[in-house]
């Protein structure tokens, strides 16, 4: 035992966890520990490894090296089924449970009291509501799950959780998609637990929700331990520095402004564009040459305004207009018609198409524009592969290898191909830099100037403000789905952005 | 209690649908409301209900079993064999044949779960080397002319006017009591129904998902064996080409019964409704006597198409329902 550890020891102590995936590390080294009774916030931006984390813990991953103490005792689950026999629970953003079946039976699904090896309904029943009942919930408990609201369907998860003699309950984004009133109901059963000695944590990305319940707080960033500490050390401007920057010492060079002189043309205006419970209506301008930044924390709105800007979501008020032009946008066929193009965050899901080669990858866009009807020839797909794997260095340089087996910043750099093929005159960028090795950032960000060079209009969201700093000429900052600030020339600074997104109003509107 | 009300609506159209062309029927055809017709409806369909039964329980937990038509045609050659070639006293190879059955299941099912292969073309696998299988065995139609099948097909509990509960009709009742039982009271049938909830949230939940995908399919086949014996009793033969087609008939009366066909809904009785419309159409037919029993077909497509319209309704309603406000009481 560790002399110095606190008192009382922790109910939960994780010491060193390290996964990789692929040569990644998601976790690297990673401490935490829960005291019995404590809520404690887990907290990092999209990546940081907060659900590799977890999943860790929980036995649906295995981890490369670490340890894990319940009580002291060392225990290493292999599947979330001895995770919860050991006494940890988990309730996920996506509540799973069966829809279909009703309330009681989500509550015992595979202990519910038999005899003669039928199920006893009523018994059930009556201990359904007896259980639910502790948690406030005075429900018809033979409906179906489905006929309840999520914040009801979280409550009859944890109430399964809890009932299975759980020591730690891990909930997962529980606040995503509940509203107001529901994110009290769910925060006065954690209360309740929390009196009960079990030991909450909380992974949110509601800042506000962090202060209003939690006693303590973890941050985790790029795989690492950001740093931890009870919450009312850590004020808001700090934990959002956790969460987002790194040494703040670090210098950075800013890029020089774009030649004032000559005003650059607009490509794109967004007047008043917005969408009802996703987006407040924001102006935007694009020109040519110029790199817009979006910023802002994890569901602050900065892929809300992505997805109206590419039309992959129709605005519901507002006027585009693109070249002095007005148009409306209303898929993502219409804006790549229009000359756009959207590298998205989720890579693997949304991006790359990991089976097929290099090539075929690049051509892909291309290829959609023209339609099936006149096809790139073999000839014309070589030159394009063999252009720009040659102007992207994209390792290795062979373009009949399967994307999938690239490395994370090389995929990214055929993602960038294969909209760079279709010459756009707007290129957005969803992270560019995410999930790739460091020397990989510099390459990138390094291909962002190239393209402003040549006058390309660049709208980029990243969460790598020190990245962003170096590159943009206009930095949007979002909250609360809401465009708040727009900072241009000296402005742009990581302090600045930061300060302005943690001044955040004190309310509880979470959804 | 609306709530339950509605969760039961598709088996009370289904329901509705029966007596109605019961009623319409009768009308028609004043013989036809006697119990002697009714009595014929159960014994006719009998082994397409105890197939029914089966596939109810594959498609609730969200599959699909091809192969029970081929499995009805191999135990019917199977038995003709054992029991007229082989020797085999007739409950020996009944036993056999149940057995043998329950293998083939429990091998389609642990194809399906371990090497995470779609139901769809494991069962569709199983369709053909069954039927491959019964060929290989004879491709004749064999008379099985044991003592046991002329007594069994003699024993029946007489009503008045003829109407006869036969030794088949009775062993698909007991088989459709045992279904409701198995599946609405039992924690296999929560666990059948959870799995075709979401089979991600099931495992989860701590639910042998193995076991039971590997039990479901064991019971579907079981069911076609047992299936297979009453086709042979009810026909006295075995021939590899009987019961061609018949897994789609029991899926046709599954979906016409109210089970949806994604999994997760569904009753045994909407499933036993479901085979009763489509005997009752082809009794209809028998009793006109100039129609083409092709009408049947034609007849139990277009109720299909109803009740998938139907079905994809009633859930619209449900889910804008949903919409309004459930109840939070903190």
């Amino acid at each position: 035992m560790h002399a110095t550890e606190t008192f009382p020891p922790p109910l939960l102590a994780l010491a060193g966890f390290s996964k990789s995936f692929a040569g990644f590390k998601a976790l690297d080294r990673v401490d935490f520990s829960l005291r019995a009774g404590e809520i404690h916030a887990l907290l990092g931006e999209n990546g940081a490894g907060k659900s590799t984390l977890i999943k860790a813990m929980t036995g649906v991953v295995q981890r490369d090296a670490g340890s894990l103490r319940l009580d002291g005792v060392e225990i290493a689950p292999r599947s979330a089924e001895e995770a919860v026999r050991a006494g940890i629970a988990t309730v996920y953003q996506e509540v799973n449970l069966a829809p279909n079946l009703s309330v009681a039976q989500n509550l015992f699904l595979g202990r519910q009291p038999t005899r003669f090896g039928l199920v006893r309904e009523g018994e059930m029943r009556r201990r359904a509501r007896a259980l639910l009942s502790e948690f406030g919930l005075a429900i018809d408990v033979s409906a179906p799950l489905e006929s309840y609201s999520v914040a009801v369907q979280h409550i009859v998860a944890i109430a399964r959780a809890v009932d299975q003699s759980a020591r730690v309950l891990i909930l997962d984004e529980p606040t995503a998609s509940l509203d107001a009133h529901e994110v009290e109901v769910l925060f006065a059963v954690m209360r309740q637990l929390s009196a009960r000695g079990i030991g909450i944590v909380f992974v949110t990305h509601f800042l506000d929700q962090v202060y209003a319940i939690c006693d303590r707080i973890t941050v985790l960033r790029n795989g690492r331990l950001a740093g931890s500490a009870p919450v009312d050390e850590l004020p808001r401007l700090d934990l959002v520095r956790l969460m987002l920057g790194r040494e703040l010492s670090e210098a950075t060079s800013r890029r020089p402004p774009a030649s004032e002189g000559e005003a650059p043309a607009d490509v794109a205006r967004f007047r008043g564009v917005g969408k009802a419970g996703t987006i407040a209506p924001f102006d935007l301008t694009l020109r040519a040459g110029h790199v817009v930044g979006l910023a802002g924390l994890l569901g602050s709105g900065r892929t809300e305004t992505v997805r109206l800007v590419f039309g992959a979501d129709r605005a519901d008020c507002g006027a585009v207009e693109v070249a002095g032009r007005a148009v409306s946008i209303g898929s993502p066929r219409e804006a790549m018609a229009l000359g756009f193009g959207y590298c998205p965050e989720e890579r693997k899901t949304e991006g790359i198409v990991a089976e097929l080669t290099v090539r075929e990858n690049i051509a892909l866009a291309l290829q959609a524009r023209r339609g099936a009807l006149s096809p790139l020839s073999r000839r014309e797909q070589d030159a394009l592969a063999a252009k720009f794997i040659g102007l992207l260095d994209i390792r290795p340089p062979d373009p009949e290898r399967p994307v999938g087996l690239l490395s994370g910043g090389n995929q990214q750099k055929v993602l960038l191909a294969r909209w760079l093929a279709t010459a756009p005159r707007l290129l957005i960028l969803d992270e560019p830099t995410r999930g790739i090795d460091v020397g990989a950032h510099a390459e990138i960000i390094g291909l962002i100037r190239d393209l402003c060079r040549e006058g390309m209009a660049l709208l980029v969201v990243s969460s790598e403000l020190e990245e962003l700093v170096t590159y943009a000429d206009e930095v949007v900052v979002l909250r609360d789905r809401a465009h708040v600030a727009r900072l241009s020339g000296a402005e742009i600074e990581v302090s600045t952005i930061l300060a302005t997104i943690a001044d955040a109003p004190a309310s509880l509107a979470a959804a | 209690m609306i709530r339950s009300l509605s969760r039961l609506s598709p088996v009370l159209a289904t329901a509705a649908v029966f007596l109605a062309g019961f009623v319409v029927c009768s009308l028609i055809y004043p013989n036809f409301a006697s119990l002697r017709v009714v009595m014929n409806l159960l014994t006719d369909n009998a082994f397409l209900v105890i197939v029914a039964v089966g596939m109810t329980f594959v498609i609730i937990s969200g599959g699909i079993d091809l192969s029970v038509g081929s499995v009805i045609g191999f135990t019917t050659v199977f038995l003709a064999l054992a029991i007229e070639r082989w020797g085999v006293p007739p409950l020996a190879a009944f036993v056999l044949i149940l057995v043998i059955c329950a293998a083939f299941g429990a091998g389609m099912g642990a194809i399906i779960q371990y090497f995470e292969l779609p139901p769809f073309i494991v069962t569709l696998a199983g369709m053909f080397l069954a039927r491959g299988v019964s060929f290989l065995l004879s491709t004749e139609s064999l008379p099985i002319t044991a003592d046991l099948y002329a007594h069994l097909s003699d024993h029946a509990f007489r009503f008045d006017g003829g109407a006869r509960l036969t030794v088949p009709a009775m062993i698909m009742l007991v088989v459709v009591v045992g279904g409701m039982v198995l599946l609405h009271l039992t924690r296999f049938g929560a666990n059948v129904y959870a799995l075709g909830g979401s089979r991600t949230a099931t495992g989860l939940m701590g639910i042998n998902v193995a076991r039971t995908t590997v039990l479901i399919y064991t019971l579907s086949s079981v069911l076609a064996g047992l299936a297979g014996i009453v086709f042979s009793l009810y026909t006295s033969s075995g021939y590899s080409l009987s019961a061609v087609g018949v897994e789609l008939d029991a899926i046709a009366a599954v979906v016409i019964g109210g089970t949806l066909l994604s999994g997760g809904y569904g009753f045994i009785f909407g499933s036993f409704l479901g085979v009763m419309i489509q005997g009752l159409i082809q009794t209809y037919i028998s009793f006109d006597g100039m129609l083409s029993s092709w009408w049947a077909k034609i007849a139990t497509g277009l109720l299909l198409f109803a009740f998938i319209a139907f079905q994809q309704l009633t859930l619209h309603l449900a889910r804008r329902s949903r919409r309004a406000p459930a109840g939070v009481h903190p």
